[in-house]
């Protein structure tokens, strides 16, 4: 029975409520919108992933170019647990680490990615190093998910990037304060854009840090095998 | 027919000014404050939000009488979702610049509330014509919105519109203007505009009726 006030708020020919669907027809509604999402997103993906790869490679090959100067190709370099080394992998793991040769096939430099947490998520860059400077000369970001405007000028302010145009490696890569940089080994901090920009110093020492040592080692074996001459830099 | 067509059009313009999501309804602050600091980002940002609402409003205004209502919600999100991955990887594919400068904010699409709001106050409820006016509609005063705000402050901030100086190097950039505080200065002020327009307006047509 319907009470005097129910009455009033009922508008008259309203439609009587459908019955409440059963729990067969729920789990069906989102049984379908999961089975069709997927579908949508497994397309999708499959569709997209060869193009986003290829772009990737194409970064990494562009990104190789811009951070060793002169640089015509470039190898990527085999970590057996010990020693750097050239070659096909035989099981051994892939190093992130790319030797980069000019007009003459003589050696350039060496290209690192590496990576660390930043302000939104990972930012992965790749930069020169010369081990015979014993300096970074160049760097390039590859992926990064930092804020617009801010975060991102890591990769787009030219002043920021000219840090790493000669950077020394010894003692330590260090990040200053805007306008504080007094020595080689220190990275000038972006205004407004600290985490970030410490976040690229700290990714350029862990490479160095975990690289350094090998690529020297390669660079004397190069040496030793005579195949490096033109390896010091005139 | 006619009459029809005179609504789906008032729907349309509605999104425009009468309930701009941003200026009127103030929804979708997250992505409306945080990539806002240059004009391209909110152009791209805008595009991007206009894809997932358009597709989820024509998904969820035709299955409008398969969608049982105590799911609904879970649907729309799962709608969403689907399509906020889809131009994630679109993006990333076509793209990568672009993809590349909006960073994370491209996934957060997904909690930005217009876009469920929409599902829910209007394609839930009409025909696929008029959820597509609405999407549409909303979209583009979006899209407005953001580029509003994204001049000012790319201007101010960066001394630059669409990344081309238009200040000589005499310009000191107000870089506040990019840092957050800049995004609320100037959602601040166009709300303050927008509202004492609407005002002057409201009370023109009372003077006149």
């Amino acid at each position: 029975m319907m009470t005097e006030d129910q009455r009033s708020i009922t508008p008259p020919g309203t439609p009587e409520m459908p019955p409440e669907p059963g729990p067969a027809r729920l789990i069906l509604t989102l049984g379908l919108a999961g089975f069709f999402s997927g579908l949508l997103l497994v397309s999708g993906f499959v569709l997209t992933r060869p193009v986003i790869e290829r772009n990737k490679a194409e970064a990494l090959k562009a990104a190789v170019y811009q951070v060793l100067e002169g640089c015509v190709t470039f190898e990527q370099l085999i970590w057996d647990g010990q020693v750097l080394r050239q070659g096909a992998s035989e099981g051994e793991d892939i190093a992130p680490v790319y030797i980069g040769f000019g007009k003459e096939g003589q050696v350039l430099g060496f290209a690192i990615t590496s990576e660390e947490p930043g302000f939104q998520d990972i930012i992965k860059a790749i930069y020169g190093y010369d081990p015979a400077l014993d300096q970074i000369i160049g760097m390039e970001i590859l992926e990064s998910k930092e804020t617009p405007g801010l975060g991102d000028k890591i990769f787009k302010d030219a002043r920021f990037k000219t840090n790493f145009e000669a950077l020394a490696v010894l003692p330590e890569i260090v990040s200053v304060k805007f306008g504080e940089k007094a020595n080689p080994h220190e990275v000038e901090a972006i205004t407004g854009a600290t985490i970030s920009s410490k976040a690229v110093t700290r990714l350029l020492q862990k490479g160095m840090t975990e690289w350094r040592e090998p690529i020297r080692s390669f660079v004397l074996t190069l040496k030793g095998e005579g195949t490096s001459g033109s390896h010091e830099k005139s | 027919m006619g009459k029809d067509q005179h609504t789906d059009w008032d729907v349309l313009i509605k999104g425009l000014w009468r309930e701009n999501p941003v200026f009127v309804a103030v929804l979708g602050m997250c992505p409306t404050l945080a990539v806002t600091n240059t004009a391209i980002n909110s152009l791209a940002m805008a595009a991007a939000t206009f894809f997932v609402l358009f597709f989820s409003s024509l998904l969820v205004s035709l299955l409008r009488k398969v969608i049982a209502k105590q799911v609904r919600i879970t649907t729309y999100i799962v709608i969403i979702a689907t399509f906020v991955s889809l131009v994630d990887m679109l993006l990333a594919a076509l793209v990568p610049d672009i993809h590349k400068e909006l960073g994370a904010f491209i996934a957060l699409i997904v909690v930005n509330c217009l876009i469920l709001g929409r599902q829910e106050a209007f394609a839930a409820k009409n025909k696929v014509g008029a959820a597509l006016m609405d999407a549409i509609g909303m979209g583009l005063g979006f899209a407005i919105a953001l580029l509003m705000i994204g001049v000012v402050r790319e201007i101010l901030g960066n001394g630059s519109l669409f990344d081309i100086p238009i200040f000589g190097t005499s310009f000191e950039p107000w870089i506040i203007m990019i840092l957050p505080p800049g995004g609320f200065f100037t959602l601040g002020f166009l709300l303050l505009l927008f509202n004492a327009v609407a005002l002057r307006r409201t009370k023109a047509n009372a003077v006149t009726s």
